[in-house]
């Protein structure tokens, strides 16, 4: 049953408990609008949530914050509810079979040639660059192409100012690099194959892209490197804030309950409300309708849904028009990312790993990649899975009984359009995956006292997000910035008076970093005035 | 590798065409064609004129005609959501439009530009039929999208259509027996059984047309369309009726008011260039947008045009002089200085005597003068005249019988 004391009026519904949302509502509350948040699952957080997955043991399905920023975390006062900006980095590890690894770090590599750490500085300071000229797109709304005012045309002048203050050559490198495969990226820095591989992992992880695919990879590198935990404008793969990611959700929690903000869990929201002008005005939403049957009433409704789930399920398609309704229908958001939690007995032991906290990268190298992906994208299971392990359980000892660990990976490339039955697929890929982790961490086997291995048709379900996509939908060129969802709502604001998107499908995007609850906020209220 | 380098001949390749398609009522129309000239729509063979324009369209006005549409699209909508669906494509209230009558409808992109343009049969509170000039699947499969229970099957293939057009249109039909449709009033839908003796197959009327006078159009399954253009064709010498084509029936169009697409206006979706498409008001169809109803695709831009005014209207033109305006260019100014628009369709009209065509002109010179640039050929040579044009409101050509409830039996 939702939670009782959902009949007062409200300004304002969020529809869906995750950090976007609950940051929204946050900011929205912080103005004095009266809002409640209404979450399907038991406890809010999505993705980010922690959870338990077998008796005693808990674990979330992100463990890393690259795109957390110092300045979120004093907006909400989330270190007032236990959650500070301090939060340890990691380095991140390139497993090599035979216990050769690469380490990499904030500013050095350790494993390679010389030439390799030469290049790698070159690299870094190109990535910062690059990450320091689009930074300001993120916290603001994107600008629209056509019907454009002044700060459209602003906004639009800022973008390019910042890439032409990058200099000529930089410039000119830029809008290279942007439209580069990462294979080709790679290939022109680096020798080591490994090294290659590792450094591949955060321009692709989450989206529908191998080394080879010619689709703007850098710009998912570039969205990573937003955040500012391990220090402003950083190309983080070497320096990865690791969090509790639980205690980020809690005290963001506390933190809208402080400003009054109503959360309502096991509220799950069947329908958007839309009142017909019947005075020759447009429709506009008055509110939701919850799977019970019960109404809630409020002016403005804020979905923190991904764009599918929020227009075609709990809007309706009818409400909009036909070539919208079609852009929204093609928004690619099929997720390419599974993930495996490991209940363990005693710290699972990899070959020459010295610092089990790092982030640790199993991708023999690109071809190896390239190679998983090509059986994904035809629908079958990757013929050798690669995968980013974390050991949460280092971190944070209250996930797990005393002497027992949590292991978490998220393994590429898993496709969720499978053309064998996943019921009968499932163990199969299980299989494979322990098998790989066997080749790294020999005997973790006879450590597994639970598994759960979450496809990304599982992800879908059990986060509702359509697709099972990280970022509510590929984040790539034509689904960035003034296209993100889709033209025509991507600036929060939606065709529908009063509808308002929230989510990691609006701009920026994906990840822990509450910048698009922050600036649909702003938004609302801007229309509010 | 595929070798791109020698084009295959048409007969290799498997959707193309070798020849025109030939409607059921084809090999009645071959032997009555003395003209042999054919065009092409959507696929069929569609005869121009059988001897002479100028005879067929007087047919249209002064006895009856018929007219293959055959080539008509026909797309059928089934199921629950199949009004709903339909209320949120096209401009007017599907959700008033009452069982076994047709409504001329448009659909518009987001922007409130036309698409096509085309009549909707509604036969069930659950089933309806389109028919268009065009083919529209796409389109319908892209408004269907959010709206589960509903089929939409092509029919184009599966139905023959005549349309029977002019005063003694009735008593024709009264004549082979399909007197029970002279209660049909106008965009009704009658189904009556057909041939009248077994065995027993149906025949569906509707009291539509693109004549502007008395007319019904016939819609028959394949097999029995040869019996019916027979039937009608027996008693052909006391009804005076002939087969007529697409040349006179334009001339009927433009007297009797109707707009035909990529003439007078071009889809949305096939214009490349800003603007060079066309919303309903510019189109004059301002009738035709419900903006009461519930959201249709469209709406807010077509709320703010209502607002703000459409940026040029086609105008119903009476021109001066006796030479057709034919893709002339309008001024506001008889010395051809200051271009407002250009016409889209002209006839010397026969049945009003006058010279008329349609103008689509700038909306800020719509109160006049407007002159039309008319080059003419005489003795071998060509001519041109500035002629003023006069705005019409009304149809050209809107007899009284074409309307009248039984009709006149003529």
């Amino acid at each position: 049953m939702p939670d009782s004391n959902i009949t007062k009026q409200y300004d304002v519904i969020v529809v869906g408990g995750g950090h976007n949302g609950l940051i929204c509502a946050h900011q929205l509350a912080l103005k004095g609008k009266k809002v409640i948040v209404l979450e399907a699952e038991e406890s809010v957080g999505g993705f980010a949530k922690a959870y338990e997955f077998s008796p005693g043991f808990s674990t979330s399905a992100v463990h890393t914050l690259p795109q957390l920023s110092k300045k979120l975390i004093s907006d909400l006062q989330l270190d007032k509810y236990g959650f500070s900006s301090q939060q340890p980095i990691v380095s991140t590890l390139a497993l090599d079979p035979c216990g050769e690894h690469i380490t990499i770090s904030a500013d050095s590599l350790t494993g390679v040639g010389s030439k390799d750490q030469q290049a790698y500085k070159e690299f870094r300071e190109l990535l910062n660059q690059f990450s320091k000229a689009i930074r300001p797109t993120w916290g603001k709304k994107p600008p629209r192409i056509e019907d454009r005012d002044l700060s459209d045309v602003m906004t639009f002048a800022q973008f390019g100012l910042n890439i032409r203050l990058l200099g000529k050559e930089k410039m000119a490198e830029f809008t290279r690099v942007l439209a580069l495969p990462t294979q080709d990226l790679m290939d022109e820095f680096f020798e080591n194959p490994l090294l290659k591989a590792a450094l591949s992992w955060d321009f692709l992880v989450g989206n529908k892209l191998a080394p080879r695919s010619p689709n703007n990879a850098v710009l998912n590198q570039l969205l990573r490197n937003s955040g500012d935990l391990a220090g402003k404008n950083t190309y983080n793969t070497g320096a990865m804030p690791v969090a509790k990611v639980g205690l980020f959700i809690n005290a963001l929690v506390k933190s809208c309950q402080a400003q009054g903000v109503t959360i309502s869990c096991n509220s799950r929201v069947d329908s958007i409300l839309v009142a017909e002008q019947k005075d020759q005005g447009n429709p506009c939403v008055n509110g939701v309708r919850l799977n019970d049957g019960q109404k809630i009433h409020a002016p403005t409704v804020i979905s923190n849904l991904d764009a599918k789930t929020s227009f075609k399920k709990l809007l309706g398609l009818k409400h909009l028009d036909i070539q919208f309704s079609h852009r929204i229908n093609r928004i690619r958001d099929k997720s390419f990312v599974a993930t495996i939690n490991l209940a363990l007995r005693s710290a699972p032991n990899f070959t020459g790993v010295l610092d089990p906290k790092s982030r640790l990268l199993i991708a023999p190298s690109m071809s190896c990649m390239e190679s998983a992906f090509d059986y994904a994208k035809y629908g079958e299971l990757p013929n050798n899975p690669i995968m980013e392990v974390m050991i949460p359980s280092l971190h944070d000892n209250t996930i797990s009984p005393p002497g027992h660990h949590v292991l978490s990976a998220q393994v590429m490339y898993v496709p969720y359009e499978l053309k064998r039955n996943w019921d009968q697929a499932k163990p199969t890929l299980l299989e494979s995956i322990l098998a790989t982790l066997e080749t790294y961490a020999p005997g973790i086997r006879s450590q597994i006292i639970a598994s759960e291995l979450l496809t990304p048709k599982d992800l879908e379900s059990r986060f509702n997000v359509s697709g099972g996509h990280w970022h509510h939908g590929e984040f790539c060129i034509d689904q960035w910035w003034v296209n993100r969802p889709t033209y025509g709502t991507n600036r929060y604001s939606t065709p529908m008076q009063g509808f308002y998107l929230c989510g990691a499908g609006a701009h920026p995007g994906g990840g822990i970093m509450g910048a698009a609850g922050q600036n649909a906020a702003k938004e609302v209220l801007k229309h509010d005035q | 590798m595929i070798n791109n380098n020698e084009l295959k001949l048409a007969k290799d390749i498997q959707h193309v065409s070798q020849e025109l398609l030939k409607s059921p009522f084809y090999p009645r129309q071959v032997v009555m064609n003395t003209a042999q000239a054919w065009s092409n729509w959507n696929g069929y063979a569609s005869a121009n004129y059988f001897k002479d324009a100028y005879l067929e369209y007087f047919l249209t006005r002064n006895t009856c005609g018929v007219y293959d549409v055959t080539a008509m699209c026909k797309y059928r909508f089934k199921g629950k959501d199949a009004e709903a669906m339909l209320n949120r494509m096209v401009t007017r209230d599907v959700t008033k439009h009452g069982i076994n009558k047709v409504a001329y409808n448009v659909w518009c992109t987001d922007k409130g530009r036309i698409v096509d343009d085309g009549t909707i049969f509604r036969f069930a509170a659950d089933d309806f039929r389109i028919y268009c000039a065009e083919p529209n699947l796409d389109w319908f499969m892209m408004a269907a999208e959010g709206f589960d229970d509903l089929t939409i099957v092509e029919e184009s293939c599966q139905i023959a259509g005549l349309a029977l057009q002019g005063p003694t249109s009735c008593a024709l039909l009264r004549a082979i027996g399909l007197g029970a449709v002279e209660t049909l009033k106008p965009m009704e839908i009658g189904h009556y059984p057909f041939p009248t003796i077994k065995p027993a197959g149906e025949i569906m009327i509707s009291r539509t047309g693109f004549t502007g006078d008395l007319g019904y159009e016939l819609w028959i399954e394949n097999d029995l369309a040869l019996m019916l253009w027979d039937k009608l064709f027996e008693k052909s010498h006391l009804y005076g009726l002939r087969p007529f084509g697409e040349e006179s029936l334009n001339m009927a169009r433009i007297e009797a008011g109707f707009i035909l697409p990529e003439v007078d206006f071009h889809g949305a979706l096939h214009t490349v260039l800003h603007r060079h498409d066309h919303s309903p008001y510019e189109m004059g169809l301002d009738w035709m947008v419900n903006l009461k109803k519930s959201h249709f695709s469209g709406k807010a831009a077509l709320l703010k045009e209502q607002k703000n005014g459409p940026s040029c209207r086609l105008l119903k033109l009476d021109i001066e002089g006796e030479k057709p305006a034919d893709n002339a260019i309008l001024y506001s100014d008889d010395k051809g200085k200051h271009p407002i628009g250009y016409v889209t369709s002209a006839l010397n009209s026969p049945a009003t005597k006058a010279n008329i065509g349609y103008g689509l002109v700038e909306n800020k010179y719509l109160d006049g003068p407007i002159y039309a640039e008319i080059y003419y050929q005489k003795d071998l040579r060509w001519y041109q005249k500035f002629r003023l044009c006069h705005i019409k409101t009304k149809p050209f050509w809107a007899p009284e019988r074409a309307k009248l409830t039984p009709p006149g039996d003529h």
